[in-house]
């Protein structure tokens, strides 16, 4: 996001559908960065998909549940640190977090500082007073919001996103489910593309500025195209499977298998959590 | 007039002068992250409640997909959350010079129907919150709820209200198609409204200090509620209008598909029980009126009222039992709101949900399931 953020205003001026091209490309950016990281040989990389997503969950839990600021600092050090053995670039690991949270939340957060009744800290200009609790709920909000993406992302930073679906099916999520998901992802880069390509065409071919409501109809006929070949690539997709001989239901081949090492991994991290989670009460 | 103007005073009361800025402040962030919910804002517990309560429409939509819906669109419900994903994706221009970004729930609604919408974009969200760190992942339940539940059945019934029996190209579709979408997204947040406001309320520290997002009710509701309806709800409205009607001039069967056997919405719960859903609507908006009566329900008094009624003797079974459950909305009351209407009305709504999940998973439990395809 932080790339997206000043990318964005970079071309802030521009048109809509130069802003629409600059986040589609983003995405697709962002996606394959990941892939590439995933591929590397790291601490995560190694360890079993399904066990990184259970210690997902946990750890967001007790980041969710600490009532104590600094164990959720001792959280975001450790996801540093999972970071930093995986081989993510520890700056744009920080960067891609810290950089656009003050933008979301920070906004959030502010008036938080004000509004929040308690003891004055610091008096400002214009009568406005900074409390205590202000802070301790802004501090609060930021740092879970923080240290709960940071883990987010490791995990999509870490895992090629085949098996990221995969691991789902532990939180029992239904076969087919799975199965739409992984085609979701996948077509998702197909439509990105397809859109890019609509819209880099009319870019090329545009001489000046439009108005608004041309603008709002060149987006809605984009999206309205968009869906159209959506439905048609569906009932081709639907063949090409058929002709492939899916039966209506998927059926998966489970190549995961848990490592005394995972085990390890899974037992240190459950510790942790519970740790977490019990000093933070 | 003066009445409102009393009743927005006691919403905002206890709040310093400068509140506009703050809804000014709300509303930029608003639009800059849509409804999108990060992990953080909401306490455990509501997620989880949050997950419960989506639970049945996922349910409902997996079945729908096992049972009536054909092989054939497995890749149709992939391909339109995969376009659900993009659309959110789009900078739609608004006035001013500036752009904002749809959901697209009311649009996908109105092309699969709600059951089928819910999924669909609750896999965009599903992908969006793991593989893009776009909303939270406790969050999930909470954000499904409100962009994958409440947006496309509400725009959905909208929409079938007004065109209903129309011909494919009746402009009603495009009047129905943008009402349903500002409806929906509205109504969207002020769920999401809700859930941000009764953090300060329910999770805090032993000093005051909120643990979560740390706007209360008053504050909440009233910025989503207008920050929505205002900006982001005309920009689903437009979007989801324009579509339909640039689906009219272009691909009509689109706009028909739900009409097809394999997804037909006649099958649904929705359409079958619709007098009842509409009547039960009815009565839900009707709520208020029970602020009206004065006194309590004959037969339901507590051990206080009874004896405020006279009775001087109160069973001491019933003294003894009185204090063992003590109800969370007691009295159809939020306290900590202090509005006791608004409390009395959001308790309405928050039973209705309640229970209909209740009568939902007992259905979901006496009736026979169809053997898995193997």
């Amino acid at each position: 996001m932080t790339e997206d953020s000043r990318s964005t205003k970079r071309t802030s001026r521009s048109s809509f559908v130069e802003r629409t091209l600059v986040d589609i490309n983003h995405t697709l950016e962002q996606s394959l960065f990941a892939e590439a990281i995933a591929r590397q040989t790291g601490l995560l990389q190694g360890l079993d998909p399904r066990l990184k997503v259970i210690a997902l969950l946990m750890l967001l839990l007790s980041v969710s549940l600490s009532h104590n600021l600094w164990i959720i600092v001792a959280l975001y050090f450790l996801a540093l640190g999972f970071a930093f053995f995986s081989k993510v670039p520890l700056g744009f690991f920080v960067k891609r977090v810290w950089l656009f949270i003050p933008f979301f939340t920070g906004i959030v957060a502010l008036p938080a500082l004000f509004i929040v009744p308690g003891a004055a800290l610091v008096h400002l200009p214009f009568g406005m007073v900074i409390t205590a609790t202000g802070l301790q709920t802004a501090l609060f909000l930021l740092l879970r919001v923080g240290t709960s993406v940071s883990f987010g992302i490791l995990l999509i930073l870490t895992t090629p996103w085949n098996s990221v679906l995969k691991a789902l099916g532990v939180l029992r999520i239904p076969a087919v489910m799975i199965l739409i998901l992984g085609m979701t992802y996948r077509y998702i880069h197909l439509l990105l593309n397809i859109t890019n390509d609509m819209f880099l065409s009319r870019k090329s071919r545009l001489l000046r500025r439009m108005a608004g409501p041309e603008e709002r109809r060149l987006v809605a006929a984009t999206a309205g195209n968009l869906l159209s070949k959506s439905l048609q690539v569906s009932s081709e997709v639907y063949l090409a499977m058929q002709s492939r001989g899916f039966r209506n239901y998927p059926r998966t081949i489970d190549t995961f298998k848990m490592r005394p090492v995972d085990w390890t991994a899974g037992i240190i991290v459950f510790l942790i959590a519970l740790a977490a989670i019990w000093l933070g009460r | 007039m003066v009445k409102i103007k009393d009743a927005l005073k006691s919403l905002t009361q206890g709040t310093p002068r400068n509140l506009m800025i703050y809804y000014g402040i709300f509303a930029i962030w608003l639009v800059t992250t849509a409804m999108h919910i990060p992990d953080g804002y909401l306490s455990p517990a509501t997620s989880i409640i949050m997950f419960v309560i989506v639970l049945p429409f996922w349910v409902m939509g997996v079945r729908k997909l096992r049972e009536k819906v054909t092989a054939k669109n497995v890749p149709l419900i992939a391909l339109i959350a995969a376009f659900s994903f993009i659309i959110m994706m789009f900078n739609v221009p608004i006035p001013g010079g500036t752009t904002a970004h749809a959901v697209g729930g009311a649009l996908a609604a109105i092309i699969l129907g709600p059951e089928i919408a819910t999924m669909a974009i609750s896999i965009a969200l599903v992908i969006q919150a793991f593989f893009f760190g776009d909303g939270g992942i406790l969050a999930l339940g909470a954000n499904c709820f409100n962009m994958a539940v409440v947006l496309p059945y509400v725009s959905f019934a909208i929409y079938q209200a007004i065109s209903k029996n129309q011909p494919v190209n009746s402009k009603r579709r495009i009047v129905g198609a943008a009402l349903g979408g500002w409806t929906g997204l509205t109504i969207a947040a002020f769920f999401a409204g809700f859930e941000f406001g009764i953090q300060p309320l329910l999770f805090h520290t032993a000093s005051g200090t909120p643990l979560y997002a740390p706007y209360p009710l008053s504050i909440s509701i009233p910025a989503m509620l207008f920050a929505h309806a205002l900006i982001a709800s005309p920009v689903e409205a437009l979007v989801t209008a324009l579509v339909v009607a640039y689906l009219q001039r272009a691909n009509q069967s689109a706009l028909e598909i739900i009409n097809k056997p394999e997804i037909s919405p006649e099958l649904s719960g929705f359409a079958r029980w619709r007098i009842l859903w509409i009547g039960l609507a009815v009565l839900i908006v009707l709520v208020p009126i029970g602020l009206l009566a004065p006194g309590t329900a004959w037969g339901e008094w507590g051990t206080e009222q009874l004896s405020s009624l006279g009775l001087a003797f109160i069973p001491q079974g019933m003294a003894k039992l009185s204090g063992l459950w003590s109800a969370p909305l007691s009295g159809y009351d939020l306290p900590a709101l202090k509005n006791s209407n608004l409390g009395y009305v959001l308790s309405g709504i928050v039973g209705t949900i309640v229970i209909g999940i209740v009568a939902w998973l007992f259905t979901m439990l006496v009736t026979t399931h169809k053997p898995e395809p193997k």
